[in-house]
């Protein structure tokens, strides 16, 4: 039986194929144990995770308690906006106080790229990176490729355009590196204000034109306009990005195919995707979601069978 | 390293037809039976148990699965490796039902014991029994016995019982392997 070949999850960047197959394999089987009536079973029941965030989130931070909860890890949890950290602890101090508590593993999201590989060089843990600044979210993309493989059948030959705020997101760059090892097609697409220089350097094509790219495509990836992150203005308004790069149900209806869409969450409804796309049965938003949990605890699984 | 066979194909064909009409004798139609193989190895046992039940003997209502129990071993992180998962495959309600566990072979009992608990996970069943191949007697590490054994097996720890099936391996054999 193989195993991964990293002992943190610092990025799909430090992945090789073979990993990603093993964790979609493992994934299969939680997904199996989390549709039963009783979701939960015992395998980490010696193991103890903290989830440390230094920056906001819902769906991470739940998905990734949940599905601790599931493999019946002891979980603690922690905000940096209610801790010592606002009364000017450093981030390795903060987290060897943490592991002095008998701590196995540690799911960090942190504003900061590198913070994650930064830690796993310092302190003795098992990471998972939930995301880093706009560096990687390695989850969300591997949670989005096991999505796509699950509706499509494979990712490989497969042509994903990944639409929006690629600057910013780190959703897109853990994407691409996914989707990249896994063979696919990778279209990026948004305004040139958002598009980081030297983006093709990455082996994926530039498509300004948001028509063309989904004529092209079998998946969209909508990713967020991530406002929190812009300090200067890179479009004029929020109506114009929606008109030359949201996705309704008329653009939809025009394409002479039914593709796939997708949005890591949360949507801001009526900028890059309508409601009624949203919620239409070419969305899936929610499965993103239910799978999101399962990979979770493939990626915990294989990583706790690592700590010895 | 040597080994020797201690089931030969005609053995094994005439032990599972005793095992059958064993489970016939106590479930009859199988009506309130379900059939459980643990997996890995146990499925090939129980799939045989089924078609002979169902070809051989006309009980056409068995209810078979399989249940993984890999999540639910208490030697997590004991070992080298990862331990790897298989499928489960469990369509049918457990609740209220006799639950018959299908292995290869019983050795320390530990298996056994993780399937007691993960079949919980689907219910509560009316009672469980075990059903086995081979059962390697004075190697129990916990107080599990089978109900059904085909062949008992006097085998030290360094040995090992290795049961091939014909869908599987190519041919039908159990070896002792020392």
């Amino acid at each position: 039986m193989s195993e991964l070949s990293v002992n943190h999850l610092l990025g799909i960047k430090y992945l090789n194929k073979q990993d990603i197959e093993l964790i979609f394999e493992t994934a299969d089987h939680f997904k199996e144990v989390i549709n039963r009536s009783i979701k939960k079973v015992p395998t980490l029941r010696d193991i103890t995770i903290a989830n440390i965030f230094f920056e906001n989130s819902t769906r991470t931070k739940l998905s990734f308690e949940l599905a601790e909860k599931r493999l019946s890890a002891d979980v603690v949890n922690f905000s940096a906006s209610q801790s010592s950290v606002k009364k000017g602890e450093t981030l390795i101090d903060t987290v060897n106080n943490i592991l002095s508590m008998k701590v196995d593993m540690v799911v960090m999201r942190h504003p900061n790229p590198g913070a994650g590989v930064f830690l796993s060089k310092h302190v003795d843990a098992s990471i998972i990176n939930a995301g880093d600044g706009a560096h990687e979210h390695p989850t969300q993309a591997l949670l989005d490729s096991y999505s796509i493989r699950e509706k499509l059948g494979s990712v490989k030959g497969k042509n994903i355009v990944i639409v929006g705020d690629i600057l910013h997101s780190r959703v897109a760059l853990s994407n691409i590196f996914a989707l990249k090892l896994q063979g696919a097609n990778v279209k990026v697409c948004g305004p040139k204000t958002l598009m980081p220089k030297h983006i093709e350097s990455l082996g994926v094509q530039v498509e300004t034109n948001l028509k063309k790219a989904l004529e092209w495509c079998d998946v969209a990836n909508m990713l967020r306009v991530q406002n929190e992150r812009m300090d200067i203005s890179y479009f004029p308004t929020t109506r114009e990005y929606a008109q030359q790069f949201g996705v309704n149900k008329s653009l939809l209806e025009s394409l002479n195919k039914e593709i796939v869409i997708m949005h890591p969450g949360p949507i801001n409804r009526g900028v890059e995707i309508t409601s009624d796309v949203a919620d239409s049965n070419q969305s899936i938003i929610l499965e993103q979601v239910e799978n999101g949990v399962a990979i979770r605890m493939a990626v915990i699984y294989l990583l706790a069978s690592k700590i010895k | 390293m040597s080994q020797r066979v201690l089931l030969s194909a005609k053995e094994i064909h005439i032990i599972l037809h005793r095992l059958a009409c064993q489970l016939l004798e106590n479930h009859l139609d199988f009506s309130d039976t379900v059939l459980v193989g643990i997996q890995p190895r146990g499925i090939f046992l129980a799939e045989r148990l089924a078609k002979i039940l169902k070809e051989d003997y006309a009980a056409n209502d068995i209810k078979l699965g399989s249940l993984d129990i890999t999540f639910y071993r208490d030697d997590f992180r004991r070992g080298d490796k990862t331990l790897a998962a298989n499928t489960t495959s469990i369509n049918f309600l457990v609740e209220g039902k006799k639950v018959v566990f299908i292995d290869d072979v019983l050795y320390t009992g530990r298996s056994i014991r993780a399937a007691l608990t993960a079949i919980q996970s689907f219910g509560r069943p009316e009672e469980i029994e075990l059903l086995t191949l081979i059962d390697r007697r004075f190697s129990r590490h916990l107080p599990i016995q089978p109900n059904y054994r085909g062949r008992q097996v006097d085998a030290i720890n360094e040995e090992r019982v290795k049961v091939h099936w014909k869908e599987n391996d190519g041919e039908d054999a159990v070896y002792l392997v020392s």
